[in-house]
C-alpha cells in the first residue's frame, strides 16, 4: 500500500484530510478512503497544510459538509473542487 | 498480539487495585492549601493537592465539591490520605467517607491551632503514612482491576483519523476482559449528540445521556454572548484543521470504538453497574475532566492529542498518544505512544491499538508517563456556579 496524500473517512464524504506536510497547487493527490479501502485521485488547487481539508467536489453556499458520513457544518462561501475547506468558507450549524 | 491478562498493581483494602501508591495531603478548601503544601514539603513521599475552592459553596455545587474530594481520596492509586481543612465539620465529613475504603486517613482542622501547630501534627501523621506506604509491594492483578478513563485534547483532524480510533481499538480489545471504561466531554459531543445517544446500551442510558446533553446545551444558549467560535473549536483546533464543533465531536466520538455505554454518571460519580463503558458528564477542559474521572475511581488515563496538549494529573497517570507527525517530532517529551505512522499507512489501527495496550500495561506496572516525569499534576476542581 502506497502512502496517501489525503485520507477520506467515509465514501459519502465531500471533503478529505491532507496527511502530508502540504499539498501544492495542481498536485495530483492520492486519496485513500478508509471505509472501503479504495483510492481516488484529486487535483489540489491550493497549498493545503497537514490536517486541513480539501473539497472533493464543487460546493455552493448553503451546501452541507459531510465528513465521517455525517453533517459537520454548512458552506458559507462557495468552494471549488480541490480548494481549502476551513473556517473562511464553512460554519457550524449549532449555536 | 495476545492481550496480557494481568498487570502489577497495589492491592487495596477494599478489593480495588492501584497503578500508583500516592500518599496525598488533601486541602478541604483554598485557605488550607498553604498548610497542606507545607506538610508535603516536610515529608518526602507525599504530595499536596492544592485547589481554588471549598468555601461558601452550596447545593449541587457543594455536593460536587465533596464528591470530588472524597473520590480523590478513595481512588485506589492513593495509599493513604491526610485531610486538612479550616473547620472541623467538613474536614471530618471527607475523612469519614474516605475511611469506608479501609485505607489510612486522618483529618486536621486549622481553627484554634493555626497553621504551624497543624503543620506539625499533620506532618507527624504524614510521616507515619509515607513510611507505611513505602513498604507496599506491587502484586499481580487481573486486567479487570484497570479502570481506564479517556479524554482527548488540543485535537486536530489527525485525532479523529487515527489517535482517537486507536483508543477505540484498545477499548474494543480490553472491554471483554472486564475493565471499567469512561469517556466524558459533554460539550464536545455537540453535533454528534444524537449518534452518541444511540450508543446507549439501554433506553434508560440513552435518555439519561440526552437529558445531560440538553442540560448543557440549554446552559450554553442562555449564557453565550456569541457563537462560541473562539472556544469551540479552540484556536489550536483550528490551526490543526478542525473547522466546526460538529467535526470535532465526530472525531472525539471515535474514542469509544464500537462500544455501547451502560450508564451516565454525574461529574465525579463512581460507577456502580459493574464492568463496561460509562459516560460521565464532564467539562471538556482537560484538567477538569481528568480530575473528575480520577475522583470517579479511574486509575489510568489515555489522552490522544493532535496539536500537543501537555496535561497530567497528580494521582491518575495520563498516557499521551498522537497521530500528528509534527507533534510527535516537535513535542516528543510529551508523547508516550506515537501512532503517526497510521497516516502514512505504515501502521494500521489494529497495530496501533496493540502499541497502546503495551504502553498502558507498562504504565500500569509503574513506568512513569511523560507527564509524570515532567512534573505535571494538574488538579482542577469543577465549579458549577457562583458561591453564596
Amino acid at each position: 500500500m502506497s502512502q496517501p496524500d489525503l485520507i477520506i473517512h467515509d465514501e459519502k464524504d465531500n471533503v478529505a484530510v491532507v496527511v502530508i506536510e502540504t499539498t501544492k497547487k495542481a498536485q495530483d493527490c492520492n486519496a485513500w478512503i478508509m471505509e472501503n479501502d479504495k483510492t481516488v485521485k484529486i487535483s489540489s488547487i491550493a497549498e493545503i497544510p497537514l490536517g486541513h481539508k480539501i473539497a472533493l467536489t464543487d460546493l455552493k453556499e448553503g451546501d452541507t459538509i459531510i465528513k465521517y458520513g455525517h453533517d459537520i457544518g454548512k458552506v458559507v462561501k462557495s468552494i471549488k473542487k480541490g480548494a481549502h475547506v476551513h473556517v473562511h468558507n464553512v460554519k457550524t450549524k449549532k449555536w | 498480539m495476545e492481550i496480557p491478562k494481568s498487570f502489577l498493581g497495589y492491592k487495596r483494602e477494599n478489593g480495588r487495585a492501584g497503578t500508583r501508591n500516592h500518599v496525598i495531603i488533601l486541602p478541604v478548601d483554598d485557605i488550607s492549601n498553604a498548610c497542606a503544601e507545607a506538610v508535603a514539603n516536610n515529608i518526602k513521599g507525599t504530595i499536596a493537592l492544592p485547589h481554588s475552592y471549598g468555601r461558601l459553596q452550596f447545593g449541587a455545587d457543594l455536593d460536587l465539591h465533596f464528591r470530588t474530594m472524597i473520590g480523590t481520596g478513595k481512588n485506589p492509586n492513593v495509599a493513604a490520605v491526610i485531610v486538612i481543612g479550616i473547620e472541623p465539620k467538613w474536614t471530618k465529613r471527607i475523612v469519614d467517607a474516605i475511611a469506608t475504603t479501609g485505607k489510612p486517613v486522618e483529618g486536621f482542622h486549622i481553627e484554634r491551632t493555626g497553621d504551624i501547630g497543624t503543620i506539625m501534627k499533620a506532618s507527624k501523621k504524614a510521616q507515619e503514612f509515607s513510611q507505611w506506604a513505602s513498604e507496599k509491594q506491587r502484586e499481580e492483578c487481573p486486567m479487570s482491576d484497570l479502570w481506564i478513563s479517556v479524554k482527548c485534547g488540543e485535537s486536530d483532524t489527525t485525532s479523529g483519523l487515527a489517535s482517537n480510533p486507536t483508543v477505540g481499538n484498545l477499548m474494543e480489545k480490553l472491554e471483554p476482559l472486564g475493565v471499567h471504561l469512561c469517556f466524558g466531554e459533554t460539550s464536545e459531543l455537540t453535533g454528534a449528540e444524537a449518534v452518541c445517544a444511540s450508543r446507549g446500551a439501554t433506553p434508560e442510558a440513552k435518555e439519561k445521556f440526552m437529558k445531560t446533553w440538553n442540560g448543557y446545551n440549554d446552559f450554553i444558549l442562555k449564557e453565550a454572548t456569541d457563537d462560541l467560535s473562539e472556544s469551540q473549536p479552540t484556536a489550536g483546533n483550528i490551526a490543526g484543521g478542525l473547522t466546526t464543533i460538529e467535526e470535532k465531536a465526530f472525531g472525539n466520538f471515535q474514542k469509544i470504538g464500537n462500544l455501547k455505554f451502560i450508564d451516565v454518571l454525574e461529574p465525579a460519580e463512581e460507577p456502580r453497574k459493574g464492568k463496561g463503558l460509562y459516560f460521565m458528564d464532564t467539562s471538556s477542559a482537560a484538567a477538569e475532566c481528568i480530575t473528575l474521572q480520577a475522583a470517579g475511581g479511574f486509575n489510568i488515563h489515555l489522552f490522544p492529542t493532535g496539536q500537543g496538549n501537555i496535561v497530567g494529573n497528580p494521582i491518575e497517570p495520563v498516557i499521551k498518544l498522537t497521530a500528528n507527525p509534527l507533534t510527535a517530532k516537535s513535542m516528543s517529551e510529551h508523547i508516550d505512544c506515537d501512532v503517526s505512522k497510521i497516516l502514512s499507512r505504515q501502521m494500521n489501527l489494529n497495530q496501533a491499538g496493540d502499541e497502546l495496550i503495551k504502553s498502558t500495561i507498562r504504565t500500569a506496572n509503574g513506568r512513569l508517563t511523560c507527564a509524570e516525569s515532567l512534573g505535571h499534576k494538574e488538579f482542577v476542581m469543577t465549579k458549577l456556579y457562583r458561591s453564596a
